[in-house]
């Protein structure tokens, strides 16, 4: 790791009506450097982002890239001075090819038609000295998002980035692809790229970065040798508050009769799968991406229909066709990708809440308003969502409490089982912590909880028991006693019944 | 802290500051656009494109479009002229044929586009030209006319002489439209399906079935919509409706309904009904002609979509 400060941010500041996003932020990146950003949501890192990348224009302050001052960066003028992110959301056409997303923009030209053969020589030579394995001829849109990413990567490689600012890279990948991140990550900076990394898992950030900045409300709180600090202390400087445990115990587990039972359920890309769940319980999907949980959740909730096998729910043979159905069995269903799936943005937390059970809130049609906002103010209580008005539109909250409003238009159908994929995605230490709470309350009043989560500790620290799956196989069933890191990843890599 | 700019003005009151200008332009303009009677007059030219842009502006609110409701009214003025005047049937009867049948055709329209998913743009153009070729064959091209005097009032007529009937029913439409868009579980349900309609599907909606409700309560309107402008017209012609979903589109989303779903209220279709009113109105006080009017309806629908898909970009930036 070299000394020099290739990237200086000096006395940044950033306002927007009402608010500060960054106040007066001074911080530098050396080469060859791995710096990690950590920061609850709303603490400035998406900001600082895209100031780096010219898609913010900063209040005051400046930018100094190698010697070079700039009050301002402009998209080109980032990109020209080395300087490339990758957002969550990638920039790839997904009708092209690796090759040509990775020289889009710039193609390599023969007279006036892009020299397609030797595009993908670049591309294949770059691939190879990061040891990833792709045909740069196949479509962007049939690679997995791990795939994509590393398209991505290449694209920033072949512009020949000196700083690589990475958003949340890991968020969506399994952890097989996150050891293959971390091995281009090591590559690059050993290759004098510095990386701005910015992550959610402080897992990660311990094990890849060398120095890590914090930021809360805007301001950096403390830049620091990753070495010379641990867990807890990140943790206190980013929520500015002591959090005891991660994962919050349990009272005494009493487990009631069983809600839910799979019967050998084929179908939607699973195979012979038995499970069953019982009240007061929460049972895991493990495995890792394209092992078939979510897959197996769609089928449980009616959002995909299974080609042999049953489902008994409380006693009874079910089989939802529609979510609709399923939701009126009592099930529910938290999805994965809260923006998309999860709430309706543009509808005020009120609205988002009770939209679930909205009918069986109205007579004739008519919506009861009255019955309507006591739910609403019910839930908004119980899961302490914050928010300045019920009226307000969910897009203007924090994922934490966007999660929690997802959270609430559930529980406000009381169901019996409610599945969670990926909980907690993308959302800070301390919304995290709460959405754990409130898991815990529910199994305790005796609901069923069905969890499907990437992230290891979460798996290990809330689930009661566990199936882990491979490849739309059932590979192992793991009460707690047996949780283990290296079980689990064990039977999650191993194809084949057991 | 508040911190209002121009431009959020603009957006919020912008079509209230425009509808104002115009007025003050054309009573400028013309000695006789400022008068109680042309007032009266305005508000009932422009009540078919009201009650028929409640029907819109509930598809558009799912995030769909129903472009055949010009050949809806079509369909419904030849028929129930043919039926009244050729087969002699009660008005209120033929009437009734005719809203259940635009209604049906709605729920059709919803049916084609929840089972093959196709773009609604498309399945309604189909619906239009389908339609206007009935019109054509029922009336073999031809005006029907010759329909019971009491069938007249409905178009034509005054309530204590001085509020024209069709206001009346206007006033009517649009109280059940709010109604539908603030108070019902299924109005909600519209909301949320344009707004986010994976997520509305997997929070229990069912989201074809609403939308088939969309559309057929669409139709419920346009029917409305067309026996008025039959009773006015006295006539069943099948040239009656031409282009008339493009006055309904450009008035509903320039009053602000979004035409990429999820943002609708009853007083955008008001104020955008009335700005195309009066700007009819004051083209025809002023005589300017047909086509040059034309020509300026085609330029206000770019810059109501227009504003609309640029204030629609600007918001999707702030939340990424």
């Amino acid at each position: 790791m070299g000394e020099q400060v290739i990237l200086e941010f000096k006395n940044i500041t950033k306002r927007y009506p009402g608010t500060v996003a960054l106040d007066d932020v001074t911080i530098d990146f050396r080469q060859g450097e791995v710096h990690a950003l950590v920061g609850e949501n709303g603490a400035g890192k998406s900001t600082l982002i895209k100031t780096c990348s010219g898609a913010v224009t900063p209040t005051s302050g400046e930018i100094i890239i190698d010697g070079k001052r700039f009050d301002k960066l402009s998209p080109a003028l980032s990109q020209e001075n080395g300087i490339a992110v990758i957002y969550q959301e990638f920039n790839l056409v997904n009708e092209l090819s690796v090759a040509e997303n990775v020289f889009l923009g710039c193609p390599i030209r023969k007279g006036v038609v892009p020299d397609m053969k030797r595009m993908e020589q670049e591309t294949t030579k770059i691939l190879k000295r990061f040891h990833m394995t792709m045909d740069p001829r196949s479509l962007v849109e049939n690679l997995s998002i791990g795939y994509q990413q590393m398209v991505e990567i290449t694209k920033a490689i072949s512009k020949n980035a000196k700083i690589l600012v990475m958003d949340e890279p890991t968020a969506p990948l399994t952890t097989a692809e996150v050891d293959i991140l971390m091995g281009i990550i090591a590559q690059l900076k050993a290759e004098g790229v510095t990386i701005v990394y910015i992550s959610h898992r402080l897992e990660e950030i311990f094990s890849i970065s060398d120095r890590v900045s914090v930021l809360r409300d805007g301001q950096l709180i403390k830049t620091m040798n990753t070495a010379e600090t641990n867990r807890e202390e990140l943790i206190k400087l980013m929520v500015g508050r002591e959090l005891k445990e991660t994962f919050p115990k349990r009272k005494e587990n009493i487990y009631g009769e069983i809600v839910l039972e799979a019967k050998h359920l084929t179908g939607n890309g699973v195979k012979d799968i038995s499970f069953h769940v019982r009240k007061g319980e929460i049972l895991a999907f493990a495995g890792i991406m394209g092992a078939g949980r979510t897959e197996l959740a769609q089928m449980i909730f009616g959002m995909a229909r299974p080609e042999s096998g049953e489902i008994i729910f409380k006693g009874e043979k079910v089989q939802p066709r529609s979510p609709a159905q399923a939701v009126d069995h009592g099930i529910a269903l938290v999805p994965e990708d809260r923006k998309q799936q999860g709430a309706i943005l543009e509808l005020s937390v009120q609205d988002n809440i009770t939209l679930a059970q909205l009918r069986r809130l109205s007579k004739l049609t008519v919506i009861d308003k009255q019955k309507e906002k006591s739910v609403a103010h019910e839930f908004r209580e119980s899961l302490r969502i914050k928010t300045p008005t019920m009226t307000q539109e969910v897009n203007s909250l924090s994922g934490g409490n966007q999660q929690k409003v997802v959270l609430a238009k559930w529980l406000a159908t009381e169901p019996d089982l409610i599945i969670l994929d990926e909980p907690t995605r993308g959302i800070d230490v301390g919304a995290k912590h709460e959405i754990y709470m409130i898991m815990n309350e529910l199994v305790e009043n005796g609901k069923a909880i069905i969890m499907i989560t990437s992230e290891m500790e979460e798996l290990i620290g809330m689930a009661d028991r566990m199936i882990v799956l491979c490849e739309g196989n059932m590979t192992a069933e793991l009460t707690h006693e047996d949780f283990d890191k290296e079980k689990i990843l064990h039977y999650a890599s191993k194809t084949g019944g057991n | 802290m508040k911190n209002i700019s121009i431009g959020t003005i603009a957006k919020k009151y912008g079509v209230f500051i425009v509808f104002i200008i115009e007025i003050v332009i054309f009573t400028c303009l013309s000695p006789t656009f400022f008068d109680f009677s042309n007032f009266t007059n305005i508000l009932r030219q422009v009540s078919m494109i009201a009650i028929a842009g409640v029907g819109q502006t509930l598809v558009l609110l799912t995030g769909g479009i129903d472009l055949s409701i010009g050949s809806q009214i079509t369909f419904g003025n030849v028929l129930c002229a043919y039926m009244m005047a050729k087969m002699g049937l009660d008005p209120i009867l033929a009437c009734t044929v005719v809203i259940v049948l635009t209604i049906l055709i709605g729920y059709l329209n919803g049916a084609i586009i929840t089972k093959t998913n196709m773009p609604p743009m498309i399945a309604t153009i189909a619906m239009m030209s389908i339609l206007r070729g009935i019109a054509y064959m029922i009336s073999n091209g031809q005006s029907i006319i010759g329909f019971p005097e009491s069938f007249r009032g409905l178009g034509q007529g005054f309530v204590g002489g001085v509020i024209p009937v069709p206001v009346i029913i206007m006033v009517g439409c649009l109280i059940v439209g709010w109604f539908i868009l603030t108070k019902t579980y299924f109005g909600r349900y519209f909301f949320a399906i344009g707004g986010n309609e994976t997520a509305a599907e997997l929070s229990g909606i069912e989201v074809n079935r609403m939308k088939r409700l969309a559309y057929s309560i669409c139709g419920l309107f346009v029917g409305i919509a067309g026996i008025i402008m039959l009773s006015r017209l006295n006539s069943g012609s099948p040239l009656t409706g031409k282009d008339f979903e493009f006055d309904v589109l450009t008035a509903v989303v320039l009053g602000g309904v979004s035409i990429s779903g999820g943002r609708a209220k009853i007083s955008s279709v008001i104020i955008g009904v009335l700005i195309i009113g009066v700007l009819t109105n004051g083209f025809v006080l002023l005589n300017v002609g047909e086509y040059p009017q034309l020509v300026v309806k085609g330029v206000v629908l770019l810059l109501a979509v227009g504003f609309d898909c640029l204030s629609r970009n600007r918001e999707t930036q702030k939340i990424a």
